[in-house]
């Protein structure tokens, strides 16, 4: 670890500018993935800018009935929080599936939604990797790919986003506001990640010295029927292979409208449009739902190690249309 | 310092002691951070010390450039091959650190930081430029490679490819287990104090004679004066049996620093190319079997992996040598040295490995002949050793199946694999054989008894507890040599100033430490009586037993696995795993299930996640940390049982008790795998269990 500064901002807005004017500041929130990215050497920031003493620790109610999540809040707190929890369970089934216990209490919303990628050669210094270092080459391509992208890839780069949080997020139409030094702005959620393309050293559209303050939930009947499932490795504490957080709004046999977002599967988390097109309007059976799993997964480009994940992504999306189509006994998680 | 003595126990009557349940006499100290491990010794001012690895597989070290390093504040120095203090023996080359510019693999610890903080020793290591001449390397594990060699003879009797032209059925199948790494929770830490009294280690060791024994010659140091201090250590699971580079670094560093104390504490991902693996085993298995299901034929051949730098093997042969008899047998292992770490031990070194492929191949073979998997291994459960023609000193296989059978509800399941589908899961059991021998201690042992007065006792032996329960179990055993009560017994173990004992390793250590101790109060009976004075000692050597050149002498094990299978996604849990072992006697229920269950937890590790992924490319593993390298979680444990039947073995030591350590962790992956198979019908011959074998 290389020394550096600390400073603990008094504002988001003197966050953010304090941030903004030194090349090599970064804001520490929980720390669970900054901290060790220091340690490994992956990231070497001079001045750390403490955030978590700023005021953004809330969860509230808006009057319109958005709910806002202060970007200080807790994983753990998010997670139980009762209007989280009632009305858009999927976004607390997915924090409660991410990392442990302990990391759940530390880890902050906005840290978790900017977490980096876990692709092994990312974290590793002595390997190429175009994210860390960009133009040195990407050593996943032909290597350890099992957690890597089947969807929005490109050449330079095949890493995917772990978070869970936001993938569910994704698919409620979660709306982030920001904090510049030049003021704020609010991006939706679904834009906030980008695809690799030619530079995956950028995860996200955000500027240097961006904060995240809030994250919002707007309003939503069909969030209420939403659900995260999640497919990993082991019981629990693993990241996705495949994961699909969904949201279903039926009338009668049919699908009213819905919200599907994908994860462990792109650089980002991957909202299933195409899946959404093909069901919305549709009736709710089993064949709609292969059928738009696979148009949506017709678009992937599998590497040597993770083949199987597009099966894995097919089927899980189906059964999780179907199972919160139908509740019933059948799929119900089981140890 | 000097071992640690901890309160007195619960008392229990005198000559009761083993059998009874009690509680470990070090929890107290564990549960209130009391109890002292290697990196927390307080020493005055000590220098910490971080490793520089090899970025290349094999080649040699043009040039290093430690100007960065050395110009950062509060760095005292940067050890190469050309200022490090010399080696003297050297045979063991994965211990010659720093002595050439050789490069061996990738990660290999080609110098080392020594500065005030660990902080700025990390950042050093950073900033230490090497140049290479590099050359090609080569990691590629496979059967197919022309440059095999048999580290061990072949085991050739009658003529097995004639054997498999005429049975009935005939199994020929390939199975694969991966490089697994132990990753003990406490990571393998030494803090050093070298000065005018000679050098004294602070170790997370499993034997701390057995680590001066392989220093001094190194050191070219008298014994005497090195003094290794190890009463705790947080897991070893055989990594930290034998010496490994990382301690020879921190002397030499030590060294350097004269009079200065050093300390390392590994990182995790150091773990992972610093203190030995499991090397993949690829193992043929053939079988050939008449109708009735009796073993005509019976083949192995294992390929597995060392490493240029030093031989390591991992004998994955061994428990196909001793498990079942057939006229025709070809058992061979073959090993490939490859530009890769060394390999060494970790839980049942080829026991465990070696279990997998066989006890697989008799569940398919059971489904070829249309027996139950528990009927095929009791047709087939010899009377004498098929790889020495020894008797048993005990062998209670077919016990052990049984009583498991029962507890665990056998007798009523359908055979047929892949029909029972419960709310999207499949459901399915499987049985799997375990065996561990008793093997010889890995060096001798020596107890000396001290009364201390009316009839309190001090036990001395430099064993190691590990997390295993020593402590308490070779209390219970002197209480009962002595005629006490464990309440006046108190145990000392943990350094070389104590008398000499053999490693933990093996599962040996309760049978040999307490066979020595027992020898002791013997000694001491014979020498002061039952009225012996304050002060009065004596001590004994653990005996001979001239009854293991007569017997073949085991323990042996089966273990039931139930696993759900997700028929949407592969996914796979296991609600419940059953293990009846057959050890002889157990000397405390409590500490001794708790070894069983942690094994076979370690097994169910080893089935579902455990995996050290290669990248032939580089030539070092990738997925180095906790978060890539699955172990078992709490929630991938549910119902584990652990059962034992009674079994008593006059030959096998004066306390008739055989090792528990290991035993657990054979057999288990096997079982899951084959109760995956009876779930989904998609039989699984390579581990680890992942979840994808099952999709489509
Ligand atoms: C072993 C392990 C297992 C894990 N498993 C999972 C899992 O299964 N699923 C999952 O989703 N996650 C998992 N995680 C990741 C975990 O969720 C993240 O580490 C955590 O959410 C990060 O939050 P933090 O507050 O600690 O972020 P920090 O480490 O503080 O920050 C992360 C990044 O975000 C930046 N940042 C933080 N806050 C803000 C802000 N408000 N505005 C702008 N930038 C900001 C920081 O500068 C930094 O670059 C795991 C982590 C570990 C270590
Ligand atoms: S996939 Fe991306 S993060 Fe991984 S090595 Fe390639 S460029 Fe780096």
């Amino acid at each position: 670890m290389i020394p550096f500064d600390y400073q603990r901002a008094q504002t988001p807005a003197a966050a953010a500018a304090a941030v903004a004017a030194h090349p090599r500041a970064a804001f520490l929130g929980g720390g669970t993935n900054l901290v060790d990215r220091m340690k490994l050497g992956v990231a070497t920031p001079e001045l750390l800018v403490d955030i978590t003493h700023l005021d953004l620790d809330r969860i509230e109610e808006l009057p319109d009935g958005t709910v806002r999540i202060g970007a200080n809040v807790r994983n753990s707190d998010l997670a139980a929080h009762p209007l989280i929890r009632h009305r858009y369970p999927a976004l607390s089934q997915a924090l409660l599936s991410g990392a442990s216990g302990q990391l759940r209490n530390t880890a902050t919303t906005g840290g978790n939604l900017l977490q980096r990628t876990r692709c092994v050669y990312f974290q590793d210094t002595t390997t190429p990797c175009n994210k860390r270092e960009p133009g040195s080459g990407c050593s996943a391509l032909e290597g350890y790919t099992r957690y890597h992208a089947l969807l929005g890839a490109s050449e330079h780069c095949v890493a995917t986003h772990p978070s869970d949080m936001a993938v569910a997020m994704s698919a409620l139409d979660a709306v982030v506001t920001v904090q510049s030094p030049h003021g704020r702005r609010r991006i939706p959620l679904a834009e906030l990640h980008r695809l690799p393309g030619d530079h995956p050293e950028h995860d996200t559209v955000l500027d240097h010295g961006d904060l995240i303050t809030a994250v919002e939930l707007p309003p939503s009947a069909m969030a209420a029927r939403s659900r995260y499932r999640k497919v990993r490795d082991r019981a629990s504490y693993a990241f996705a292979l495949v994961s699909a957080a969904v949201a279903l709004d039926l009338d009668g046999d049919h699908i009213s409208d819905l919200r599907i977002a994908l994860g462990g599967l792109a650089h980002k988390p991957w909202r299933a449009l195409r899946a959404e097109e093909e069901l919305r309007g549709g009736p709710a059976t089993q064949e709609h739902f292969r059928a738009a799993a696979q148009a949506e997964l017709a678009a992937a480009r599998p590497l040597k190690g993770n083949a199987f994940k597009t099966d894995l992504a097919r089927t899980t999306l189906a059964s999780t249309l179907s199972d919160l189509a139908a509740p019933g006994p059948r799929h119900e998680e089981q140890r | 310092m000097s071992a640690p003595v901890h309160p007195r126990s619960a008392p229990t009557a005198p000559g009761r002691a083993i059998g009874a349940d009690l509680p470990r006499v070090d929890a107290r100290a564990k549960v209130t951070g009391t109890a002292t491990y290697a990196f927390e010794y307080p020493v005055p001012h000590p220098a910490y010390l971080h490793p520089v690895q090899a970025t290349i597989a094999r080649g040699r070290l043009t040039r290093i450039d430690t100007t960065a390093a050395e110009a950062l504040d509060g760095v005292r120095a940067v050890l190469w091959h050309g200022n490090a203090p010399r080696l003297r023996a050297t045979d063991n080359a994965e211990l010659a650190v720093l002595q050439s510019d050789q490069v061996f693999y990738r990660g290999q610890v080609v110098a080392a930081v020594i500065a005030d903080t660990p902080e700025a020793a990390r950042q050093a290591a950073r900033l230490v430029r090497l140049d290479y001449d590099q050359q090609p390397h080569d990691v590629d594990l496979s059967p197919h490679r022309g440059d095999l060699y048999a580290p061990k003879d072949d085991h050739d009797q009658g003529d097995l490819e004639a054997a498999m032209a005429g049975a009935e059925h005939a199994l020929d199948a390939t199975y694969t287990t991966p490089m697994l790494h132990a990753t003990p929770i406490e990571p393998h830490t030494t803090t050093a104090v070298w000065d005018d009294s000679g050098l004294t280690l602070y170790e997370s060791t499993q034997g701390a004679h057995f680590a001066r024994q392989e220093l001094a010659p190194l050191l070219d140091l008298d014994p005497q004066r090195i003094q290794i201090i190890a009463p705790y250590v947080g897991g070893g699971f055989g990594s930290k049996g034998p010496l490994h580079a990382p301690t020879v670094l921190t002397v030499l560093a030590a060294r350097a620093m004269f009079g200065r104390p050093v300390k390392l504490a590994l990182t995790r991902r150091h773990m992972f190319d610093q203190v030995g693996y499991r090397s993949p085993t690829i193992q043929r298995i053939r079988l050939a079997a008449n109708a009735q299901g009796r073993l005509s034929g019976i083949g192995m051949d294992a390929t597995v992996q060392t490493a240029r730098l030093a031989e390591f093997i991992e004998e994955a042969t061994g428990p196909t040598e001793s498990m079942y008899a057939a006229p025709h047998r070809h058992i061979a292992l073959r090993a490939a040295e490859l530009d890769a770490a060394v390999p060494g031990w970790i839980r049942g070194p080829g026991q465990c490995p070696g279990m997998f492929g066989p006890e697989v191949a008799m569940d398919e073979l059971a489904q070829a002949c249309g027996l139950d998997p528990i009927d095929l291994r009791l047709r087939n459960d010899p009377d004498h050793d098929p790889a020495t023609g020894k008797p048993f000193s005990s062998r209670n296989l077919a016990a052990c199946l049984r009583e498991g059978a029962r507890r665990f509800g056998w007798h009523d399941r359908d055979p047929a694999p892949g029909t029972r589908l419960v709310q999207g899961w499949y459901v399915g059991t499987g049985v799997a054989a375990s065996r561990y021998p008793v093997v010889p201690p890995a060096g001798p042992s020596e107890a000396t008894v001290r009364h201390l007065h009316d009839g309190h006792y001090e036990v001395h032996i430099g064993a190691a507890d590990i997390g295993t329960g020593a402590w308490t179990v070779l209390t219970q055993i002197a209480a009962d040599a002595l005629g006490a009560g464990v309440q006046d017994v108190q145990v000392r173990i943990g350094d070389t100033a104590l008398p000499e004992a053999s490693v933990a390793g093996g599962s040996t250590g309760t049978m040999s430490w307490g066979s020595t101790i027992v020898a002791a109060a013997r000694a001491f009976r014979d020498r002061h009586g039952t009225a012996p004075a304050p002060g009065a000692e004596a001590s004994a050597p653990l005996p001979d037993n001239p009854a293991t050149e007569q017997f073949a002498m085991a323990a042996f094990g089966a273990q039931f696995a139930e696993v759900h299978i997700h028929a949407d996604t592969g996914e796979i849990r296991v609600p419940r795993l059953l293990g009846a072992f057959a050890a002889g006697r157990i000397i405390n229920p409590r500490t001794a299930r708790s070894q069983l269950i942690g094994g076979m937890t370690m097994g169910l590790s080893m089935a579902l996640h455990e995996q050290s992924i290669m990248d032939p490319r580089f030539g070092h593993v990738v997925n180095c940390d906790l978060a890539e390298y699955h172990i078992a979680t709490n929630a991938d444990v549910a119902d584990i049982q652990a059962h034992w039947i009674d079994e008593e073995d006059p030959h096998v030591n004066p306390l008739g008790a055989k090792g528990i350590g290991e035993i657990g962790i054979v057999g288990t992956a096997a079982a899951v795998a084959n109760a995956a198979h009876h779930a989904t019908g998609v039989r699984v011959r390579d581990l680890p269990l992942t979840l994808d074998h099952f999709l489509g």
